[in-house]
């Protein structure tokens, strides 16, 4: 990180025809397990080139970045942002997204269409990109709803929306109840090859919860959520997904017993796949003890068992997606009595620094941790990113591993303060985020946030 | 019960009272032989002290309540403290004021001690975080904790066997809602008794088996050999299939009667933390019974309440 330039985040300007040359980098890109000391080359926002036979040697004319042996791999792609755009901009816009996106080295997100109103048309959708376009510093794609208004009742133009860009069909923070209905979205979904991604929980059986079921929640009073309420939704979809052979993805499971529904169907040959939140793979339900409203996340964390299973589940492969589930809510709906206060956390910009304290910690490998955030959501959503090889579009980050940092709240971009992490120490931090091979973000030495 | 650790106790040790998980032996031993002290005062016909002289209590209920509202108005005018009664109901938090503002307001109004009921587990503890010089007394927070019936609980059975300790305590009814449920289970577990929970399993929370207290849901089992019987109240919107098929199953199974009450010792103490749904979860010649001290525990919950509201005063900021 030698080059000179006092210029910020995305201040840094972009430079049409010349090179960007990365020496002295460990490239790392879990696509192809590439994982070496060399360099890397950055010409009109491609990657040039790339190889060990870099590591030292840079193009004439070139500028030249020092990596200093730090880590250089594809930008993440986050597959679940909530933004507030349109509708509840004060709880985060595309633009704020996209900044605290971008300083968590996240190059790619994925908004939900549980706006006001709800993205369910294609002139939302074309909204989107729009509004995208003008404000953002990171690639914004939108999924879209798959029934109106997220009502689960009547299904939405799925066509004509995947046309319009929507890169895949999700009922949002609610569940599709009725059966009928899924399986006609599955049904319909298949023949435009449009992935339907689900959030698995049984609202009757759910209903008021507002933890985990279990010894913490008995103890606070506090009504609970057990783990049977999303199991028994995953295992609906699976058969339904038998019977219509759709593409399908479980948005985020939290539990064991999710996770061996999935598997099973993946034995099976389904085309069945699932995420999970950073926040269940770092947390568990302890952390809500004395009602802490920034833990009140859905579905809501689970048993420190089930945390293990899940982190396991990254290790071996069997979950295929992390994502920040990344959810801005204001002060004035988390301040409240813990049965009352707004379920989410905020989390893009502290996605990949949560994700690496398993990798420190030993439990699970750098390039199988960086899969699940790179390559593997942009596989699932037919994106071109997420990968480190010749010609493909220069999203890129630059992390240094260790770097020890406390989160402050204050300091984070996004417009909503509600992260988990406050306070928490991490290590790993963010050092530069190039977005088509424009530098979108830097760390700033002595920058806490 | 350890009697030197008694003695070494001047003042309560805390700032609030929140909660009866973390109590010790000694500290809840503080409080009874304070309200002992106000019980028998109580009994006089000169009963007001001065203790409270100056200071503004003000009990603010988000949920009605009669007798527990009663109970710490008077605790309060007997200790001399001017009490103010706030009934906030439901409607005006939906006017948009939250909690926090709530908090905000009273702090304005200077109180010294606030006693909070609300419907929501945890807010009691919410609110204590954000007011200044001030203590909070729990008064019942959502299914979490209610601290005080435990106290004017153990207050009863104190008086009416000499001890607590070694007893066997049955709490019968819906545990799951139960705030006064989950604070006996702390404050019995603290003071050394032997504690069981009866059930149907609908209305037992999941790992309760984890609190601290053996569970059964067959009541003539459950009530084998117990020195205590303690009743709770079942809500009526709870017994139209949603939980219970009806009040006469639920009375069949779960209702103490004079045949499931002879499982009991023949001295076993009759107890419910009121209103009484007589038919319903005790049988009214049970609730009349000669064994029963429903009386008694409306009587030490006041004496409790001074005792609470005299021990945090004596922590609060001189100034």
């Amino acid at each position: 990180m030698n080059e000179t330039t006092n210029k910020r985040d995305h201040e840094v300007g972009h430079r049409d025809g010349q090179t960007q040359a990365f020496l002295n980098a460990r490239l790392v890109d879990p696509a192809s397990g590439r994982d070496e000391i060399g360099g890397l080359l950055v010409r009109d926002g491609l990657i040039a080139d790339l190889g060990p036979h870099l590591r030292r040697n840079a193009p004439e004319n070139s500028t030249v970045i020092d990596c200093q042996g730090n880590v250089l791999c594809p930008g993440l792609i986050d597959a679940q942002v909530y933004s507030g755009e349109p509708g509840q901009e004060h709880r985060e816009t595309l633009k704020t997204a996209s900044r605290a996106a971008a300083a968590g080295g996240v190059t790619t997100i994925v908004v939900m269409p549980d706006t006001e109103p709800v993205i369910d048309q294609v002139s939302l959708v074309d909204f989107i990109q729009r509004r995208a376009r003008d404000n953002a510093i990171v690639h914004v794609h939108t999924m879209a709803a798959m029934t109106r208004g997220l009502a689960g009742e009547e299904m939405t133009e799925i066509g004509l929306l995947k046309r319009a860009g929507a890169v895949a069909f999700t009922n949002g923070k609610s569940s599709v109840t009725n059966t009928r209905v899924m399986r006609n979205v599955l049904n319909y979904a298949k023949d435009f090859d449009a992935l339907v991604v689900h959030h698995c929980e049984d609202s009757y059986l759910s209903s008021n919860g507002a933890m985990n079921s279990g010894e913490v929640a008995t103890r606070l009073g506090l009504p609970g959520v057990s783990q049977v309420a999303e199991t028994i939704v995953v295992e609906r979809d699976v058969r339904l997904v038998e019977m219509t052979g759709s593409r399908y993805h479980a948005a985020t499971i939290s539990c064991d017993a999710s996770l061996d529904v999935i598997k099973a169907a993946k034995a099976r040959g389904l085309h069945v796949t699932c995420g999970v939140s950073v926040n269940h793979l770092t947390l568990n339900e302890n952390d809500v003890t004395g009602y802490r409203t920034f833990f009140k996340v859905r579905p809501p964390l689970r048993h420190e068992d089930e945390r293990v299973a899940m982190v396991q589940g990254v290790a071996n492969g069997g979950i295929d997606i992390i994502v920040s589930s990344h959810d801005p809510q204001d002060v004035d709906v988390k301040r409240r009595p813990f049965q009352e206060a707004a379920d989410g956390a905020c989390g893009v910009e502290t996605l990949l620094p949560a994700a690496l304290r398993l990798y420190h910690s030993g439990h699970v490998g750098l390039v199988a941790l960086l899969k699940a955030m790179t390559c593997n959501p942009a596989k699932l959503l037919g994106l071109h990113s997420g990968r480190l090889t010749k010609g493909a579009i220069a999203d890129i980050i630059l992390v240094d591993l260790d770097q020890p940092w406390m989160v402050n709240k204050d300091l984070l971009r996004s417009r909503s303060k509600n992260s988990p992490f406050d306070e928490a120490r991490l290590q790993g931090r963010v050092l530069r985020t190039l977005v088509a091979g424009q530098t979108v973000y830097q760390y700033a030495s002595g920058q806490d946030g | 019960m350890n009697q030197d650790a008694d003695a070494q106790l001047k003042t309560f040790p805390h700032r609030h009272f929140l909660s009866c998980d973390g109590l010790t032996a000694p500290e809840i031993n503080f409080l009874l032989d304070l309200a002992d002290e106000a019980a028998d005062r109580n009994r006089t016909v000169d009963k007001k002290r001065d203790v409270l002289d100056g200071k503004t209590v003000i009990n603010l209920f988000f949920e009605a309540s009669t007798r527990t509202q009663a109970s710490f108005d008077l605790a309060g005018k007997r200790l001399g403290a001017d009490v103010m009664n706030m009934l906030v109901a439901s409607s005006s938090v939906q006017k948009g004021e939250t909690l926090i503002d709530t908090a905000v307001t009273l702090n304005a109004m200077r109180p010294d001690i606030i006693v909070v009921r609300h419907h929501s587990a945890g807010a009691v503890e919410l609110l204590s975080q954000k007011v200044v010089d001030c203590a909070v007394v729990n008064a019942g927070d959502g299914a979490h904790q209610h601290p005080t019936q435990a106290l004017l609980d153990a207050l009863t059975i104190r008086r009416a066997k000499g001890r607590i300790d070694g007893l066997t305590v049955a709490i019968c009814g819906d545990i799951l809602h139960s705030r006064v449920a989950r604070s006996n289970i702390n404050l019995l577990n603290a003071m050394s008794a032997r504690v069981r929970i009866i059930a149907p399993s609908t209305l037992l929370p999941s790992n309760s088996d984890r609190l601290g207290a053996e569970v059964y849901t067959d009541m003539w089992k459950g009530l084998e050999d117990v020195d205590v019987v303690m009743m709770l109240r079942l809500q009526h919107e709870r017994m139209d299939g949603a939980y219970v098929p009806s009040s006469r199953e639920f009375f069949h199974f779960f209702g103490l009667d004079h045949e499931k009450l002879a499982r009991a010792k023949p001295d076993a103490l009759i107890m419910h933390p009121g209103p009484m749904n007589r038919g319903v979860e005790i049988a009214s010649t049970v609730a009349d019974h000669s064994r029963s001290v429903v009386r008694e525990q409306v009587e030490m919950g006041v004496a409790v309440r001074m005792a609470v509201l005299e021990a945090l005063s004596a922590n609060l900021p001189q100034t």
